[in-house]
């Protein structure tokens, strides 16, 4: 219950907030919004000797749309996201996968950009990310790049985030009017991390599939994009045949560790039903 | 030994100013140095929402908050939800249909509740199932806390309310 | 007319049984003003945190406390060293067997107590117990109950390895701990070898936690200059604890005082004397300062009393036509490392011989075999009634089976089987007197309400749509339960008879002050018991003050488990209050100038018969009690009262629950639950209704998702809230409740207690429902948890799902 103890910082910028990354090193760790790592340094899993909030930057907050691109900032909690009439409206994939993370509580501190870069394969916004085709500002004292979010996700708890790096933003491109969207997870209870999630953002042209992404969440060591699934869609209809044959190979690239909420069998079974009923829903909403 | 920081920040309503170290939890400070101790400790590993207060306007776990972030900040734990002697609506729904049977998990459902009709004065059921998923109760079965908040909900909007449990019941003129 | 409303409006003043009075625990509640263990500060308290072993069957090789006690703020490490000179190093537990306080020489189960460290504050001491390095040497573990009884099985019990005797007959097996049987074996047996059809079903309860909401943790002070023990704690029976705190300890009871504050749930987890505690106490003593000690979330999942974990074989011997002429059962009793069941005495599967049910089965034989594992200890706990959960389980479980192999609908089976209302009271072939039940009209109640037929009808039409996503089953139970422990001919805790007491005292004003042997953890008594008062003194229940849980000032009383606060204190309560009543008359007699027999007492007044304008209220009696008597009455308006029942109390109940399975992922969804409860006469219908759907939202939890799941090697898997089922307020489905009133013959005021019904009917209830969706592809049990992943796993193996 009682974290080890260590230095606290609250850069109120993010030129402070990188000097210290850097000053501090190995030892340091960015504080978001606090929901993932307090709770592991409560157990002692975690034992930082540095904790930099980032709970001061106003610049890392806010959700605006600039020139057919969402910018979101880093810092901002999931209950803004779910609260933003922009993402209602613009972005509504956004705020359905953020209703279905965690609890009311968390989702007033939990941030994008915390979900994002910790790395675990149990958080919900990387596959979100994949689908929307997100990309995401890093800065470091070298400056700023620009990285996809397709293949930021590197294995458990890494990504291409580099030590002495702050993710500042996360950017979308405006879905166009007319894209189907669902983020169907499957989970022992609410709050729970997913036993089998499935992101798609799925576009029609006449009676087929002109464009889709599918995303799997908690089934292998990432969230990863079901590549093959998608290319079995492109320039088909979406019938029972075609989601059938989604899904097979959606789970086909399962590769899900067994713990309480199942085993191989029924999780790589249902990456294929969340990925079946995802497409489904996204079907229905999209334009055709 | 730990360099302590001193924290300065509202608590229902007060200025308060407390010396920590930077580890210290939000729900430490309130209970042991602020000895306010509505807030409860339920678990450890963030779950069950006993130590749900009000920060800044937003329901948060202060079991998952460091003290040393509340500073500035404005804190509202229940025991600032009446005021001026007067209980706040929601206290008033709780007991009028029985929202509490331990009380250990009340508090916490009080203040998450406060913040939820602040947000939506005229919540459905699901949404109060919903938007209180946060906060465990091993007692009522939730159902009495529905519509102890669902009460409140109508208090606040200035409507008429009475109790789902008048006191004499049909059953009861009967077996009289 | 006027009459009518006058009485009405008295009635309403007073706030008798019936009423849905508001409850007096709220205002302090509601705004925060609790007092649970944790809010307890004093002057110079200290904060105790245990250091426990991380494997499930080890020897204790050395033990290094010198990083820790050099560290600052810290004031004491205890180990099993310690307390051996004080003879506390293991203590005697509620099942007759003992428990290491702190371990001596071996651990036995995950997470077992090995050291005690005390600091100036949670934050130094949980530093401090960091340090204390312990060094173990591993032994092979065993989870299996039928595994730890083979030939080679590790020992657990090297303590007690040589004992051929436990506190409940022979032992066969080092991990073996008894052997209780019940009924008559032969002619059972003979029933069986002759009957038309016999059914057998094996089945696992498996074992959950009862997970009250507050841990459990305690505040000890000895006073060095009075040399007085006071301890706030987390406990259902703070005298038993009081007495048992006395043996360990050689301080008189005269100067232990137990507190029992605000208590966040208990559930049955908070019975038994703990390892925490005894250290807290010891080093009270030793430092001369408070110790406070508080177990986190995880501790108490690990490591306190646990339930179930009973695997059961059940049989039935029947007629063809579905008449029910036997029944036999076999349990392996899982106890863990240490007996430390809460069990009245003389019984080591508590009343697990309830299991003939409602139903009138003429011939029963029960052996249940206690068995040690390295898991931790208990076994009854969470609203169980002393093994009725199990018990209720098997047998509706049973029934469906025998009712699924005739073919006949288990309603109808149940019908022919009940037990009628003119054989009560009813001797069961286990030896159990059931006091009064009518169980065909609520169970038809029932029915009606769901409207049962339709329900089978659409149920059909699904089971006859292969496409069709949802299955759908329907569960009917109906139980019986034994509550109100007990008669002190059968009951008795380390002894002591489970009576229990209430005192009462009116002041000159007319207000009372009311105190009982129970402790309420969040069941309302302060609430209730003054409603009983209310109505049968007639003083009205706001002007009543209800304390209970101080063992300096409260009688002496067995605590409030296994429903038996309104079944025994109720009494008592009741009783006490006609002693009041009755001296009250004579004085109101006396003020009328009239004799006792011409003055009647009329809800809250005595009136002279005939004469209806001339009377004493209460108020006007309470004030001459204390300065005007008839000749040779002593002063004052008390009474105690020691309440030894005469038998145990059996509610029922009938349930009914309608919910769907998603072949493809194993989800349900609950459509339904209808939920009718008899409880004898209702004290207050809000109070009950809450209980019902706390019950029945725990029973949800146990049936469709708690376990306690262990590896090979002893590892308990999943002690958090994260993995551990509570369901929130999105999960829990929504309870209809309902009632018939069948009272008590026995009880003075004809009330059963009602608040561990839900949990116990609603779980099989859940299973019944949950096979009952696959019943027409030939499943006939199914073990619980329901999760979605075993519920899946019964999909694919019927060939339901797409993979």
């Amino acid at each position: 219950m009682i974290p080890r103890p260590f230095e606290y910082h609250a850069p109120r910028s993010l030129p402070e907030a990188i000097a210290l990354l850097n000053e501090h090193g190995e030892g340091a760790k960015l504080l978001a919004g606090g929901h993932s790592l307090l709770p592991m340094m409560k157990l002692r899993f975690a034992e930082p000797e540095h904790l930099i909030d980032l709970g001061k930057l106003i610049e890392l907050k806010g959700i605006r749309e600039v020139d057919g691109e969402i910018r979101i900032g880093a810092m901002t909690t999931e209950n803004e996201l779910i609260w933003s009439e922009l993402l209602q409206t613009r972005c509504p994939l956004l705020v359905e996968g953020a209703r279905q993370i965690s609890d009311p509580q968390v989702r007033y501190r939990g941030t994008l950009g915390g979900d994002i870069s910790h790395g675990d394969p149990g958080n919900d916004h990387p596959a979100l990310m994949i689908v929307l085709d997100a990309s995401f500002v890093l800065v470091g004292e070298r400056g700023e790049r620009v990285v996809p979010a397709d293949g930021f996700f590197v294995g458990t708890y890494t990504t291409l985030l580099e030590p002495g790096e702050i993710m500042t933003e996360i950017r979308i491109p405006t879905p166009a009017a007319g894209t189907g969207y669902c983020y169907a997870k499957l989970k022992r209870k609410t709050g729970d991390f997913a036993t089998a999630a499935t992101a798609v953002t799925l576009r029609m042209s006449g009676a087929t599939v002109s464009e889709v992404r599918i995303a799997l969440t908690n089934v292998a060591e990432t969230a990863i994009r079901a590549t093959d699934a998608e290319q079995s869609l492109r320039g088909k209809p979406v019938d029972e045949a075609s989601i059938a044959e989604a899904a097979r190979l959606a789970m086909s690239v399962c590769a899900p560790v067994a713990d309480l909420r199942g085993d191989l069998d029924y999780k790589t079974a249902m990456a294929g039903e969340m990925t079946r009923r995802a497409l489904a829903t996204a079907y229905a909403r999209a334009a055709h | 030994m730990s360099r302590k920081i001193m924290v300065s920040f509202k608590l229902n309503g007060k200025e308060t100013d407390v010396v920590v170290e930077s580890r210290e939890l939000l729900i430490h400070t309130l209970r042991e140095k602020c000895l306010h101790t509505g807030p409860h400790i339920g678990c450890e590993t963030s779950h069950c929402g006993a130590c749900t207060v009000d920060f800044d306007g937003m329901s948060v776990k202060s079991c998952t908050m460091l003290t040393v972030q509340a500073e500035g900040a404005e804190v509202m734990t229940v025991e600032g939800l009446a005021q001026g002697g007067e209980l706040h609506a929601l206290q008033e729904g709780f007991t009028q249909e029985h929202g509490l049977q331990c009380g250990f998990c009340t508090p916490g459902m009080l203040m998450r509740a406060y913040r939820l009709l602040q947000e939506n004065p005229n919540p459905s059921e699901e949404e109060i199932r919903y938007w209180m998923a946060g906060n465990l109760c091993r007692c009522t079965g939730y159902q009495n806390i529905v519509k102890a908040v669902q009460y409140a909900a109508r208090k606040l909007r200035g409507e008429a309310v009475e109790t789902s449990h008048p006191l004499m019941a049909a059953e009861t003129a009967a077996s009289h | 007319m006027g009459n009518l409303d006058a009485n009405l409006d008295r009635l309403a003043a007073l706030e008798g049984m019936g009423c849905s009075r508001k409850r007096r625990e709220d205002p302090r509640f509601i705004q925060g003003k609790g007092t649970y263990v944790d809010d307890i500060k004093m002057p110079g308290m200290l904060f105790g945190v245990m250091v426990r072993s991380p494997y499930a069957h080890a020897r204790v090789k050395k033990i290094d406390k010198s990083r820790a006690l050099a560290h600052p703020g810290v004031h004491a490490v205890l180990t099993a060293d310690d307390l051996k000179p004080l003879k506390l190093h293991w203590m005697p537990t509620l099942a007759g067997d003992v428990q290491a306080v702190l371990a001596d020489e071996k651990v036995c189960f995950q997470n077992q107590e090995v050291a005690f460290v005390v600091a100036d504050d949670r934050y130094v001491a949980a530093d401090a117990a960091e340090l204390v390095e312990v060094e173990y040497e591993e032994l092979p573990a065993v989870v299996d109950p039928l595994a730890a009884l083979a030939p080679d099985a590790p020992v657990i019990r090297e303590d007690i390895r040589d004992k051929q005797t436990g506190a409940h007959g022979a032992r066969r097996h080092p991990n073996h701990i008894f052997t209780w049987n019940s009924g008559d074996k032969d002619k059972t047996d003979r029933v069986f070898d002759h009957a038309d059809v016999t059914v057998k079903q094996e089945m696992l309860y498996p074992r959950v936690h009862p997970c009250p909401l507050e841990t459990c943790g305690c505040v000890a002070s000895f006073d060095k200059v009075r040399g007085d023990l006071t301890v706030y704690i987390t406990s259902q029976a703070p005298h038993v604890v009081r007495t048992v705190v006395g043996l360990l300890s050689a301080i008189p009871e005269s100067k232990i005082r137990i507190i029992s504050p605000d208590i966040g749930g208990g559930f049955g987890n908070k019975v038994g004397v703990y390892p925490g505690y005894v250290v807290s106490i010891v080093a009270s003593i030793v430092l001369g300062r408070p110790v406070k000690w508080i177990e986190s979330r995880s501790e108490n999942l690990s490591t306190t009393a646990f339930a179930r974990d009973y695997l059961m074989t059940g049989e039935l011997a029947a007629d063809s036509d579905g008449r029910i002429k036997a029944l036999r059962v076999h349990v392996t009793a899982d106890h863990g490392a240490f007996d430390a069941c809460a069990d009245p005495t003389k019984w080591p599967a508590g009343m697990f011989h309830v299991c003939t049910g409602s139903y009138a089965i003429p011939n029963a034989f029960v052996s249940v075999d206690g068995v040690y594992t390295n898991k931790f200890p208990g076994g009854v706990a969470y609203r169980c009634s002393f093994r009725v959960t199990e018990a209720v389980y098997l047998i509706e479980r049973m029934v469906d089976v025998l009712a699924q192999k005739l073919g006949i609908d288990k309603v109808e089976i149940r019908l022919l089987n009940f037990i009628r209302k003119e054989q009560f009271p009813y001797t069961t072939p286990l030896g159990l007197e059931y006091d009064s039940g009518d169980y065909e009209p609520a169970l038809k109640k029932v029915l009606t309400a769901v409207d049962y037929p339709a329900l089978r009808a659409e149920q059909a039409a699904r089971r006859a749509d292969p496409h069709a996503e949802w299955l759908m089953g329907i569960g009917v139970v109906n139980f019986t339960e034994i509550v109100g422990a007990g008669p002190s001919k059968m009951c008795d805790i380390l002894g002591v008879g489970m009576f229990d007491s209430c005192e009462i005292r009116v002041h000159p004003d007319g207000s009372a002050i009311a105190r009982m042997g129970t402790i309420t953890q969040g069941q309302g008594h302060q609430t209730t018991y003054a409603q009983i008062i209310a109505s049968e003194a007639g003083i009205p229940a706001s002007a009543i003050t209800v304390e209970e849980g101080d063992t300096s000032t409260a009688p002496y009383g067995l605590g409030t488990y296994g429903s038996r606060s309104t079944p025994v204190a109720g009494a008592a309560v009741a009783r006490a209050s006609r002693k009041i009543r009755e001296k009250a008359r004579r004085i109101a007699a006396h003020l009328l100038e009239a004799s006792p027999g011409d003055v009647e007492f009329d809800l809250d007044r005595f009136v002279l018969k005939g004469s209806p304008e001339q009377f004493k209220t209460i108020k006007e009696v309470a004030w001459a009690a204390y300065n005007n008597v008839p000749e040779g009455m002593e002063m004052g308006l008390e009474a105690v009262d020691y309440y030894d029942p005469p038998n145990f109390t059996f509610p029922f109940g009938a349930y009914v629950c309608v919910l769907e399975v998603n072949r493809y992922t194993g989800e349900t969804r609950v459509r339904r639950f209808y939920a009718l409860d008899d409880c004898g006469t209702r004290i207050n219908p809000m109070i009950i209704e809450g209980q019902i759907h706390g019950g029945l939202t725990e029973g949800f939890a146990v049936a469709m998702g708690q376990e306690m799941p262990y590896d090979e090697a002893g590892n308990l898997l999943g002690a958090t809230l994260l993995d551990y089922f509570v369901p929130t307020s999105v999960e829990t489905p929504h309870w209809e409740t309902d009632f018939t009133v069948t009272p008590s013959p026995h009880h003075p005021i004809g009330a059963k207690g009602v608040a561990e019904s839900p949990h116990v009917g609603s779980i099989p209830c859940f299973t019944s429902a949950m096979v009952d969706a696959f019943a027409h592809l030939g499943v006939t049990h199914m073990n619980m948890p329901h999760n979605a992943w075993r519920v899946w796993q019964q999909c694919r193996a019927l060939g339901l799902t797409r993979q």
